[in-house]
């Protein structure tokens, strides 16, 4: 089929999700109207490292520290500078991106396993300061958020903070996808695909590296940012390794280069918690057992299982699975006829 | 168009190349032959970049470029084809076809982001382009929008063709393109290969194997043998030379290619 | 105290404290010769070979010494089972996506641990005497001088095997050019195997030794990962280069520990990898070949 007329129908399908969204807090109690909004949030992040691991080939094991300086920008921007929350969002994405590129900068121009080190130095470096550095962080008591304030009108509950966050994951993943389509996208993945035909191209490899962990870093700050005014507190314990195996996994199930792989992860580790927290309530409460206290590392078993299991059996994790089903279904065992222009288009 | 003048290259105490010359006329078809390790592979990476030699100078166009980075010499007008396919997976054809643009193309993470009018613009101008003079050139219109690792090997050959043609370079390289291919795949790649520099006049560097293809396309041949130019010569000239035979029979695997 | 007479101690528990790491570092490396991966999981490899001896000596009250062969024998079995069902279907895959992987093995090793064991801390008998050592006037705590002692030991044992055992060739042999080892018949998934083999020894032993340093809890896995960046900015290639490293960076946290606070032992491995990144990327002992691009 006709690339257009496929784009404008994904594009329809889109602005009916978007709408649905939007109506959403009409119909839903207002714990999951919370959920949604974390879960927004969480998209903003897996986007932000989708482009530098699932695109352009970037490992980083320290993207909840990059969350963690979005959320602690917010948070002194608004104390401290009476920023606000549209300027002290933007601050919270650049001052992330300046970090990550300060972190990752040294290793960007080497191949291999430097930059993994870089980031994972970053994660404990930053989650040190977060905790020692008392008089800006207050340290493990962390600091309170006022909530964001537009033309004066707070948004001071979880529908209103819902909005915002929506309003943002559009823009932001808007945004992605522009990139992506576009030139620099093209060279993200050349670069992660093979950086020395790449380079025979022209494509300046440092420089895509570059403007990839700083991108992503930036999406992180954002996402941070949310989150501190979602939570209205930030501290320390929020941005842990876990957070980062999280974004990993998140990246890795919903399918590794690919916008609607990120945002289905993100949908699917965000629910994932609390499908176990049920399951395992439930599962107890039948049994007569307290399983509350192995949740914690039950989460972290279950993302380490499906960050292998993805990554050996379906590296295009959650999207390419969508992608087949939705095959299947347009095209029924019955019809027999074989489509010669669609074969091997996906 | 490019010279090459004598180049030497040496790895360690290894002698790769030692003063090899090549003159690569516009609009013409060059190629470089020579057994097994006569130093082909690595006249192509002086070429492109990668290796930078001990003595001997590289000009495109008269300008020398013998030490500009592989990057820089993609914005200088020159592009290669690669012996192993290079294609980028997880792309289509027709963006594995834009990344040969990549250096005419200006945008960046904003313009791209927010949808400048500059960006759409030279986007669209690209899209065009590449549908009016590639796709048609090559027949590659069926499977465009077909992911590259789906794809049969002569056409994944094919499309390295026409991700090196789109930035319409002053030079192009290609380092055997038609190794591993049928007989049917190798007529249809010389055909292509002819076409290029009838439509657009484009100078060509070529390095094959193949001796069918190479003489049957070729302007002009260099004859390599353990790094070392041993003849040169338009393919008559070649094939009768004496020295050109001794060197492919004293290899014994070469004179059945 | 005099501040030279405390900087030498400092120095000496901290080099002390290092043969731990340095044995966590040969385990690391042997891995890598044998199939350029780079293994995540070797902290919680550790960690979870210590509950296995705690386990066994203490619940099933079988005394140190089959605690610890039951320890190993369990590390190496989880080693192997890691080897086969998660890194061998990933031969031939990215680089990154292989370590990916590792780094997912550790986080469901250290979940299970945390689910079996609880996050408590578990004090595990005493297998090393609590008398300290006094070397030249310096006061060095008995376990970790012990500790040291055993380490050593251990580190030198798996280089002399690995030098002249027919394995340990063959584990050169691969390292040195996986097809020209696959053509002179040597088994490289065999190879790998037996380095996993080697690891998990290595951990579960460096894993005991800190349980009885320190204590026993889930986070014991963690050091490891401080270790390892440092580890590898030594030069991955070099055994001696990353033994140094190993030692070096056990005293480099205890001297910061002493002059900045205890609370700066944990990322002074971080600082130091930086560091290195910044003014030296080819490695501490160049031997690590870098690719610029």
């Amino acid at each position: 089929m006709p690339g257009t007329s496929r784009f404008s129908r994904n594009a329809l399908w889109a602005l009916l999700l978007v709408a649905a969204l939007a109506a959403l807090p009409a119909a839903v109690p207002r714990y999951w109207i919370y959920f949604a909004g974390l879960l927004g949030i969480n998209i903003i992040a897996v986007h932000g490292l989708n482009i530098m691991t699932g695109y352009t080939g970037l490992l980083s094991l320290g993207h909840a520290a990059f969350v963690g300086v979005g959320a602690y920008t917010v948070a002194l921007a608004q104390s401290r500078l009476g920023l606000p929350f549209y300027l002290a969002i933007p601050l919270a994405g650049l001052t992330a991106a300046v970090m990550g590129v300060g972190f990752g900068l040294p290793s960007l121009r080497i191949r291999g396993l430097y930059l993994v080190i870089a980031t994972l130095a970053a994660q404990f470096i930053l989650n040190f300061i977060f905790v020692h550095w008392q008089s800006v962080t207050n340290g493990d008591a962390g600091l309170t958020v006022q909530p964001a304030t537009i033309f004066g009108y707070p948004l001071n509950n979880e529908t209103r903070a819902y909005y915002l966050i929506l309003a943002c994951d559009v823009a932001f993943t808007l945004f992605a996808i522009n990139v992506i389509r576009s030139r620099v996208g093209r060279a993200f993945v050349a670069v992660r695909e093979r950086d020395r035909t790449a380079e025979v191209l022209g494509v300046r490899i440092v420089w895509y590296k570059f403007v990839a962990f700083a991108l992503g870093s930036f999406y992180a700050g954002v996402a941070g940012g949310l989150l501190a005014y979602f939570n209205q507190f930030v501290n320390p314990e929020q941005f842990g390794l876990l957070l980062s195996v999280f974004f990993l996994s998140a990246v890795i199930v919903g399918g590794m280069g690919s916008i609607l792989g990120a945002i289905m992860g993100a949908v699917f580790m965000t629910l994932l918690p609390e499908i176990l927290r049920g399951g395992a309530l439930s599962i107890g409460g039948t049994f007569g057992f307290d399983l509350s206290s192995i949740l914690v590392p039950l989460r972290e078993t279950v993302f380490g299982l499906l960050i292998v299991g993805f990554l050996i059996l379906e590296p295009r994790g959650l999207a390419q699975l969508w992608k087949r089903a939705q095959h299947a279904l347009r095209r029924p065992p019955t019809t027999t006829a074989p489509n010669p222009g669609s074969e091997g288009k996906s | 168009m490019l010279r090459v003048d004598g180049i030497h290259l040496a790895f360690g105490g290894l002698r790769a190349l030692s003063g090899v010359s090549v003159h690569a006329e516009r609009g013409r078809i060059t190629s470089v032959i020579g057994p097994n390790g006569a130093g082909k592979t690595s006249l192509f990476n002086v070429i492109s970049g990668f290796y930078t030699p001990q003595q001997g100078t590289v000009t495109l166009d008269g300008q020398p470029i013998t030490q500009l980075r592989p990057s820089a010499r993609a914005s200088a007008g020159m592009s290669r084809t690669f012996q192993n396919i290079a294609l980028f997976h997880g792309m289509t054809v027709l963006d594995n076809i834009k990344l040969g643009a990549h250096t005419n193309l200006k945008g960046g993470v904003f313009s791209a982001g927010f949808r400048l009018p500059a960006a759409r613009r030279e986007e669209q101008a690209l899209s065009a382009a590449i549908q009016r003079d590639i796709i048609g050139l090559l027949e590659l219109d069926t499977v465009q929008h077909h992911y590259v690792e789906d794809l049969a090997y002569g056409l994944q050959k094919r499309v390295e063709l026409a991700r090196a043609l789109v930035m319409k370079p002053k030079i192009l390289l290609l380092d055997e393109p038609v190794a591993g291919m049928n007989s049917e795949e190798k007529r249809e790649m010389s055909r292509f290969v002819l076409n290029v520099r009838q439509d657009w006049n484009t100078t060509v560097l070529l390095i094959e194997h193949d001796m069918s293809m190479v003489m049957g396309i070729s302007d002009h041949i260099v004859v390599l043998s353990f790094g070392k130019p041993i003849a040169a010569g338009t393919p008559d000239q070649v094939r009768a030379n004496p020295d050109v035979i001794k060197a492919y029979l004293g290899t014994g695997d070469e004179a059945a290619a | 105290m005099n501040p030279f007479v405390a900087f030498a101690e400092y120095s000496a528990v901290g080099i002390a404290g290092g043969g731990i790491y340095a044995l966590i570092a040969l385990g690391t490396v042997v891995i890598f010769k044998s199939s350029q991966t780079f293994n995540f999981a070797m902290g919680e490899m550790m960690m979870l070979s210590a509950y296995f001896f705690y386990t066994a000596a203490v619940t099933f009250a079988l005394g140190p010494v089959l605690g610890l062969i039951v320890a190993l024998i369990g590390a190496v079995a989880v080693a192997l089972l890691i080897e086969r069902f998660a890194l061998r279907p990933m031969m031939g895959r990215p680089f990154i996506a292989v370590v990916m992987v590792t780094f997912g093995i550790g986080s469901i090793l250290r979940g299970i641990v945390g689910m079996v064991w609880g996050p408590a801390d578990l004090q595990i008998p005493a297998i090393l005497a609590r008398t300290p050592v006094i070397i030249g006037g310096m006061f060095i705590p008995g376990k970790t001088a012990r500790a040291f002692a055993i380490a050593v030991a251990i580190v030198c044992a798996l280089i002399g095997f690995l030098r002249y055992s027919r394995a340990g060739i063959a584990l050169r042999a691969a390292a040195a050019d996986q097809i020209t080892a696959y053509s002179m018949g040597i088994d490289v998934r065999r190879v790998v195997a037996f380095s996993w083999v080697i690891a998990a020894i290595t951990g579960c032993i460096s894993g005991v030794l800190m349980a009885n340093v320190n204590s026993l809890n889930p986070s014991l896995g963690l050091v490891a990962l401080n270790v390892l960046s440092v580890i590898i900015l030594g030069g991955m290639n070099s055994i001696g280069g990353v033994l140094v490293a190993g030692l070096l960076i056990g005293w480099l946290e205890s001297v910061t520990g002493w002059w900045f606070g205890t609370e700066f032992r944990e990322i002074t491995p971080y600082v130091l990898a930086l560091l290195i990144l910044l003014v030296r990327p080819t490695g501490l002992f160049g031997s690590t070949q870098v690719e610029r691009i």
